[in-house]
């Protein structure tokens, strides 16, 4: 699903990521680490297509709309409720009985309650529990998650477990953590840059 | 109908945003007021109309500009473009969505501008408001991806009426001269053509100003 061959990343003078090989395989859990500055954002931004490599080539086989990424930013707008903000992006994204899934995902990650509240109101970890919604929202078939755990509590952390090993054999996940031993019971190969 | 179906999604969620956070509409409002109070002053008893028509517009450009430089601060926020931008929707859908909420603002500031202006110098004819009118669509359509242009720099407020101003000449010029001309239509139907070129232009650029 995923193929890069020497795939880099300059911003000027700048190398954001030092060429690099891989292939994902549809279905596959690639766990990505190493430390900061190694360019774990940049190849995740990459994949999304959200920035374009400077060098090499990387092949992403999956169709717009069929990627769920999650980066540092939550990607919603802060003056929104967490309700509005799931129902525009599943306009956009075409989600089928869109009402419906928005629901589960809200109870699911235990933002039922404060649904209609803005986004601006929410904690750190309540903001990231809502970017996984949005990033699960239309049941991606790549799923591109950039330190998911970061600032979720311990139930967020568990609920995110769990969705992670529901998602195995069904998408394709591509994951940076500095907590690889959480994760690693799903790995299906991993990647150490840096 | 898809792609008019996020256009109406996309600018619903700006006019939702405004509403809510009241960030521009204000600012822009009292801006407006105030420029056409210091105008009015300034402006010496018995200065020809041509003059104070020149000023109006000189006002509803400046207002454009501040509503312009807040037009992408929430998608800015929250990183909220990059959303945007993956979305399987067609991406010139979140320009035109943009532009429609920023002509909705502008509209409105002009709803009061207009008679204000008419006050504190002279009534506009019809020709005037329509001249206005197009003027607008030009306005939001080389704005809106100008200020998408600038949003992505750290001197966006610097660049964006660096950018914007000049190619806003020909409105002013279409606007005043609507307003002033012994023949309007003329003006009118260069501010048409403008509109219809550059929309198109900044309809189909769109993607690459949102693409690395």
């Amino acid at each position: 699903m995923i193929s890069a061959r020497a795939v880099e990343k300059r911003y000027g003078r700048r190398r954001a990521l030092r060429p690099l090989d891989f292939r994902l395989e549809r279905g596959g859990f690639l766990v990505v680490t190493g430390p900061n500055g190694s360019g774990k954002t940049t190849l995740l931004r990459l994949v999304a297509g959200l920035a374009a490599p400077s060098g090499g080539e990387l092949v992403v086989d999956a169709a717009r709309g069929s990627l769920g990424y999650l980066g540092h930013e939550p990607l919603l707008y802060r003056d929104l409720s967490a309700l509005e903000n799931l129902d525009l992006y599943g306009r956009l994204y075409r989600v089928p009985e869109r009402r419906e899934r928005i629901g589960m995902l809200l109870e699911r990650y235990g933002l039922w309650d404060v649904r209609a509240e803005r986004v601006a109101s929410y904690s750190r970890g309540m903001t990231q529990r809502l970017a996984l919604c949005r990033a699960l929202l239309h049941e991606p078939d790549l799923l591109v998650l950039d330190e998911p755990f970061t600032a979720l509590d311990l139930e967020g952390a568990e609920l995110l477990d769990r969705q992670l090993a529901e998602l195995v054999g069904t998408a394709t996940v591509l994951l940076t953590t500095h907590e690889p031993a959480r994760v690693e019971p799903l790995a299906t190969s991993r990647l150490a840059l840096g | 109908m898809n792609y008019l179906a996020d256009v109406a999604a996309l600018a619903r969620k700006d006019l939702r945003l405004e509403l809510r956070a009241r960030d521009t509409l204000p600012a822009m409002l009292l801006f407006v007021l105030s420029t056409l109070v210091v105008f009015h002053f300034a402006l010496p008893t018995g200065a020809d109309e041509v003059a104070a028509q020149g000023l109006l517009w000189v006002a509803l450009v400046f207002t454009a500009l501040l509503g312009l430089a807040r037009a992408w601060a929430p998608e800015r926020e929250g990183g909220a473009l990059d959303g945007l931008v993956l979305a399987p929707s067609d991406r010139s859908a979140i320009w035109l969505g943009k532009s429609a909420a920023v002509f909705v603002f502008l509209a409105l500031i002009e709803l009061v501008a207009l008679p204000a202006f008419a006050l504190f110098f002279s009534p506009l004819q019809a020709e005037a408001v329509l001249g206005v009118l197009l003027a607008n669509i030009g306005i939001c359509a080389v704005g809106t991806l100008l200020a998408a242009m600038a949003a992505a720099s750290r001197t966006r407020e610097l660049i964006l009426p660096l950018l914007f101003l000049p190619l806003a000449i020909p409105l002013v010029v279409g606007g005043v001269g609507s307003s002033v001309s012994t023949d309007p239509a003329r003006y009118l139907m260069f501010l048409g053509l403008y509109d219809a070129v550059f929309a198109i232009l900044c309809w189909a650029s769109f993607e690459y100003v949102v693409s690395e």
